[in-house]
């Protein structure tokens, strides 16, 4: 986009803005879906696998900016991979050193983080023509509104699914169970999940019209 | 023998990429819009899956897991490059696809034509990297398991992508609700889809 203008500018705000609703990775531009769902029936292993992703792609945004004049066009691909590879094999290391439990949860979608394709998508259409801090803000955008989708999935299995927030037993608290309430079972298996992304898709565009697909 | 026939009828069903683990769900929705294309594609990531996984399985076992390498020398017992595998593997796949698009071009240049830019976005497909971590993780005991849950995985792929791809062009006739339509009907369809193949779950192999 812009170059040479202050850190904070319109421009570079709407790079952090923009992901988060009107060109959200997962119900817009339709990236990095691959390893969003299946990590989402409990909170944590999604916040822990949203912060990965944030941190994996704003750095490897900003070495591929730094490095794009010098890189061959024709073997990109590669580099690019290596880039994420080796920044996912240091997530996937501290994971393991620091939150064994969370790192033995999501199995392997942490290296999956690698052919994650919003970031693979991001790195070819921003990073090699941008200059490193748009970079950086783009990644994080980008990053951080698949983060919002990842964690607002999350809350809503886990809270029909399991009745906890965070594994507090908030519907055990409340004394929901005892009025005859029990736990929706269906929430906790795969095929729901794409359900609630379907139900985020219709309602985020029924709130923003511009965002409906022509028949 | 049996064995082999359980994993490879565990993996397209049970344990289907799409439906159980998600995995290839950007080529998956992106690429589900016509029969012909989608049909190209699951082919290209059966052949890709079943090379792929037996070459990561064997990298694995002879030269990443902790002590694999006493084949060269005894002393070698202890080295343990495990952390490597994620870039061994990716690698691996690279190059695999690479080597999958100039054979397709050379001798079946029409289908190479009509794949397209598909063939070489295989190598971001998760499913195909996931499906080495997964062997990877399995603990697959033979060369022959290994190939026989990748072709099978590539297989489920496959059902599931011409699956979706046919109900899309269905779809486009009926009266879908505007803000749903195009990508929301099509994660709430893969959804049903999922669900229906949960059916399967029941089966003990």
């Amino acid at each position: 986009m812009k170059e040479r203008e202050p850190l904070f500018s319109t421009k570079n705000l709407n790079l952090l803005r923009d992901p988060l609703n009107d060109s959200n990775p997962i119900t817009v531009q339709v990236l990095g879906i691959c390893s969003a769902l299946a990590v989402t029936v409990k909170l944590k292993p999604s916040v822990v696998l949203a912060i990965s992703v944030v941190a994996v792609m704003a750095v490897s945004n900003v070495v591929i900016s730094l490095l794009r004049k010098s890189i061959p066009p024709r073997i990109r691909i590669i580099v690019q991979l290596t880039v994420i590879a080796t920044m996912v094999i240091l997530v996937d290391e501290i994971l393991q050193a620091f939150a064994y439990d969370v790192s033995k949860q999501l199995s392997v979608f942490v290296g999956l983080i690698i052919t994650n394709c919003i970031i693979m998508g991001r790195l070819e259409a921003f990073a090699m023509a941008n200059k490193p801090w748009p970079a950086f803000l783009d990644g994080i955008g980008n990053a951080a509104g698949y983060g919002v989708i990842l964690i607002i999935v999350a809350f809503f299995r886990e809270l029909l699914g399991s009745g906890t927030i965070w594994d507090y037993p908030l519907f055990e608290k409340l004394g929901i169970f005892s009025i005859g309430y029990v736990n929706n079972g269906l929430m906790i298996l795969p095929p729901m999940a794409l359900i609630t992304v379907g139900i985020i898709i219709w309602v985020q565009r029924a709130r923003n019209k511009k965002l409906i697909e022509d028949k | 023998m049996e064995n082999l026939v359980n994993i490879f009828i565990k993996s397209i069903f049970i344990d289907n990429m799409i439906f159980a683990y998600f995995l290839g769900m950007c080529s998956y929705l992106a690429v589900s819009k016509t029969v012909k294309t989608s049909t190209g594609l699951g082919l290209a990531v059966i052949f890709v899956l079943g090379f792929t996984v037996p070459v990561d399985y064997l990298i694995e076992n002879y030269i990443l897991k902790a002590g694999a390498l006493t084949w060269l020398s005894p002393t070698l017992a202890d080295v343990d490059l495990s952390f490597l595998s994620f870039i061994m593997f990716i690698a691996v796949i690279a190059s695999m696809v690479q080597l999958v698009e100039m054979v397709v071009e050379k001798f079946a240049p029409s289908l190479y034509n009509s794949l397209g830019i598909f063939l070489p976005l295989i190598a971001v497909n998760c499913a195909i990297l996931g499906g080495s971590l997964f062997m990877q993780e399995r603990e697959y005991t033979s060369i022959a398991e290994a190939t026989s849950f990748g072709l099978g995985s590539g297989v489920g792929w496959f059902l599931a992508i011409v699956g979706i791809a046919a109900i899309r062009e269905k779809i486009r006739y009926s009266n879908v609700p505007a803000p749903l339509r195009g990508l929301g009907i099509t994660f709430i369809i893969t959804g049903l889809m999922g669900i229906a193949f949960m059916s399967f779950m029941g089966i003990k192999l």
